[in-house]
């Protein structure tokens, strides 16, 4: 048997036309970049739809519903002895106020709508947000001097008022409600072609403190914010040094051995531990058994400190071992101590890694949540603001992502909305932190 | 265990300044140097020259006690410089490094201002009272190295945008800012082009006058052009030290002179 294709020589091939093998692997290839580009298309898709869900739920809670009108504060009820003594003012409480208000919508809806269905100054309750009159009274109290005068005020409107501005309440969805009747949208829509009723842009949703169930209009996010900002600086100020501290020592001193590999393969460990768990030992160690206040964000940086540390302990290590040997070198020939050669070589051309190892660290605990519940840092507990920096350390508090979380789980829609505001804002933290970070490595990125 | 004739006749020597005596290194359980004896002399350049692997940098790094830094290094064995052993447990290694200077061989200027280089040797023995003073010492030294002209323009721009070249000589500007009494050398030419090599030889021959220079090399003509003493290591020993011109002319052991006409290596 002879193969005739064992004997003829290689058939001489031209570089013009593509072998098939050649076109085989070419195909393979494109398949492959093809799978590739929809892996992130695919990718990119779920981000759009996470993005604008998000936006679209949550931009609504950045605006409110206003109404401004005039309202008398009138000396009779106010200071019915008329000395302006600023004690005996704040003798009259919120109930004091709140017909002064009503009189007001109802004299506005007589004057823009006359003809509408509310007959009385008390039927405009369903109006007005139950926090107007505590608004009020504040401003009266900062100002004795208001008194007897005609002030204009703009207070909330009531969480139905907003909805039905929002589209969020119809009149169909009131149909059940006892808070709200179809007479009271009719005088809404009137006084909003009026320009009494307003849609505006809500500060108070940025700067406040929560508020109770009943007064969704009223909540912000502000003071769980603050919480958050004083956790986090116990954060910094302790797993920053810590976690270096020992990263330095284990890579630079500490000998290779055992014990070293040890702890080495721990803290990989602890950086993979479920946050509860650092949330059930910080109610056990730094709570029942310290004594440390309960929901105090200052127990909360305490166990964000312990789940950030791995992560930050993990990068300082990394971007340590990225610095090249031949710097330590350098410097140990030329006499520098270990510790010089750490400290005036090493550490400076290590600090974007550290940094941005730090800022992911301090994202990841900004956004954490199940710890600090365990703790009792609920949501609800945000309703007072730190009267100064200790007391923000050591009052109790809420966190954003704990409140965001409160807010969800509250029945009244209107909370669903700040939910995703509130989402809207912890996004924009934590995705400045993680700019920053970007930045910093870009800067700093390797010089030698 | 090797034992050299031609080593007896090397030790009396007249003016030493590193003795080792039966220096031993182990890195875990590899025996790298065995047994050396070999006397340094004072403003001599001594060349050590063998094949890849055979313990030349490992025994340099034992004169300045670079070694420690490896942790599964061991020596033992005593390695004098000036009648002090080094290795006694009173030395703090960081003087020793000041007196006993190193360059590698791969130019690692730290990623600061060629001044800042020059000068952290200084800044950090306290060699310099003030700026002025600091200025001149960095002048001088950078003259040493050869490479004042071509940074005395640049001396705030980083020492990492030289060329390899100019970087090593400022490595070298940088050993010598410190004022070691002893400089060792790692195959300081091995990045270097010939221009920038002579450049460097040239310079080594000018620190003969101040300095023991030690210089590790692959290149027998480099060693036969800047030393004065050669010692030629093979597979961890010490095979033969002696005068540069007698090593290369007359060699006494056949492996030596199978190495240095390029038979083994
Ligand atoms: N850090 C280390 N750990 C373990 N063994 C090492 C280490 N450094 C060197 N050795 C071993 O010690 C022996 C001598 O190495 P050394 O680097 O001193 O050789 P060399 O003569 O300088 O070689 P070259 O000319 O290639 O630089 C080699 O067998 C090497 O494998
Ligand atoms: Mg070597």
């Amino acid at each position: 048997m002879t193969d005739a294709t064992n004997n003829t020589p290689k058939a001489k091939t031209s570089l013009l036309t593509v072998s098939p093998r050649v076109k085989k692997r070419n195909a393979q290839e494109a398949r492959f970049k093809a799978y590739g580009i929809a892996a992130v298309a695919t990718g990119l898709v779920f981000l759009v739809i996470l993005l604008s869900t998000i936006l679209y739920n949550g931009v609504g809670a950045f605006q409110q519903t206003f109404i401004t009108v005039p309202i008398y504060l009138d000396e009779a009820k106010l200071d019915k002895n008329g000395n302006r003594d600023i004690e005996e003012i704040k003798k009259v409480s919120t109930f004091g106020y709140t017909p002064l208000i009503q009189d007001a919508i109802f004299a506005a809806i007589e004057e823009k709508a006359p003809g509408s269905e509310i007959t009385s100054a008390k039927d405009t309750k369903a109006l007005i947000s139950a926090s107007a009159a505590a608004q009020i009274r504040d401003v009266v109290i900062a100002n004795p001097d208001m008194i007897g005068k005609s002030v204009e005020f703009r207070i909330l409107a009531a969480s139905r008022v907003d909805g039905y501005l929002k589209g969020r309440v119809t009149r169909d969805s009131i149909a059940r409600d006892k808070n709200i009747d179809a007479k009271h949208l009719d005088v809404v829509d009137t006084l909003r072609s009026k320009g009494i009723v307003k849609r505006e842009f809500n500060m108070a949703f940025i700067t406040g403190a929560d508020a109770s169930e009943s007064r969704p209009e009223q909540a912000g996010i502000g003071v769980s914010m603050l919480g958050s900002l004083f956790m986090m600086l116990v954060v910094l100020v302790l797993s920053l040094p810590i976690g270096v501290a020992a990263s330095i020592y284990l890579e630079e001193f500490a000998p290779q051995n055992k014990w070293t590999d040890l702890i080495e393969v721990n803290i990989s460990n602890l950086a993979a531990v479920p946050s509860i768990v650092f949330g059930i030992l910080g109610l056990a160690v730094f709570i029942q058994f310290a004594g440390l206040p309960q929901s105090a964000p200052l127990v909360g940086g305490l166990v964000l400190t312990l789940m950030t540390l791995p992560t930050i302990i993990i990068s300082t290590r990394a971007s340590l071992k990225s610095v090249p040997p031949s710097i330590r070198d350098a410097a140990l020939g030329l006499g520098a101590s270990k510790m010089q050669s750490v400290f005036h070589h090493v550490l400076p051309l290590a600090m974007p890694g550290i940094l941005t190892g730090t800022i992911i660290g301090l994202a990841q605990a900004l956004g954490e949540t199940a710890p600090l519940l365990l703790i009792g840092m609920v949501g609800y507990i945000a309703s007072n603001y730190p009267s100064g920096p200790i007391s923000g350390f050591m009052d109790p508090n809420s966190a954003m992502p704990a409140q965001i979380y409160e807010w969800a789980k509250r029945a009244d829609p209107a909370y669903y909305e700040r939910a995703w505001g509130g989402i809207i804002i912890l996004l924009v933290f934590l995705i400045t932190m993680n700019i920053i970070a970007i930045i910093l490595r870009r800067r700093f990125e390797r010089r030698w | 265990m090797y034992d050299n004739p031609n080593l007896e006749r090397k030790v009396a020597q007249a003016e030493s300044k590193i003795s080792a005596r039966n220096v031993q290194v182990f890195y875990g359980d590899t025996h790298a140097i065995k047994d050396v004896n070999v006397e340094i002399e004072a403003r001599t350049v001594t060349a050590f020259i063998g094949p890849s692997g055979c313990g030349k940098s490992t025994f340099l790094r034992c004169l300045n006690r670079m070694n420690d830094t490896i942790d599964i290094c061991r020596v033992e064995g005593d390695i004098e410089l000036d009648g002090e052993n080094i290795y006694d447990k009173r030395v703090d290694p960081v003087q020793l490094r000041a007196k006993v200077g190193m360059v590698f061989q791969k130019p690692n200027p730290f990623p600061k201002s060629i001044y800042d280089n020059i000068a952290y040797g200084p800044r950090i023995h306290g060699l310099a009272k003030n700026k002025a003073d600091l200025d001149d010492i960095v002048e001088k030294a950078l003259r040493r190295g050869a490479i004042w002209n071509e940074v005395k323009d640049r001396l705030h721009a980083p020492g990492t945008g030289l060329s390899g070249g100019q970087q090593q000589r400022l490595c070298i500007a940088r050993a010598v800012a410190t004022e070691p009494e002893v400089l060792l050398m790692d195959e300081p030419c091995s990045a270097l082009d010939p221009i920038a090599t002579s450049q460097v030889e040239e310079l080594i021959d000018e620190l003969r006058d101040q300095y023991s220079v030690v210089i590790v090399t692959h290149s027998m003509q480099q060693a036969a052009r800047v030393s004065q003493k050669t010692a030629f290591f093979h597979l961890g020993n010490l095979v033969e030290y002696g005068d540069t011109d007698q090593i290369f002319t007359n060699p006494h052991d056949p492996r030596t002179e199978a190495y240095i006409t390029g038979r083994i290596g």
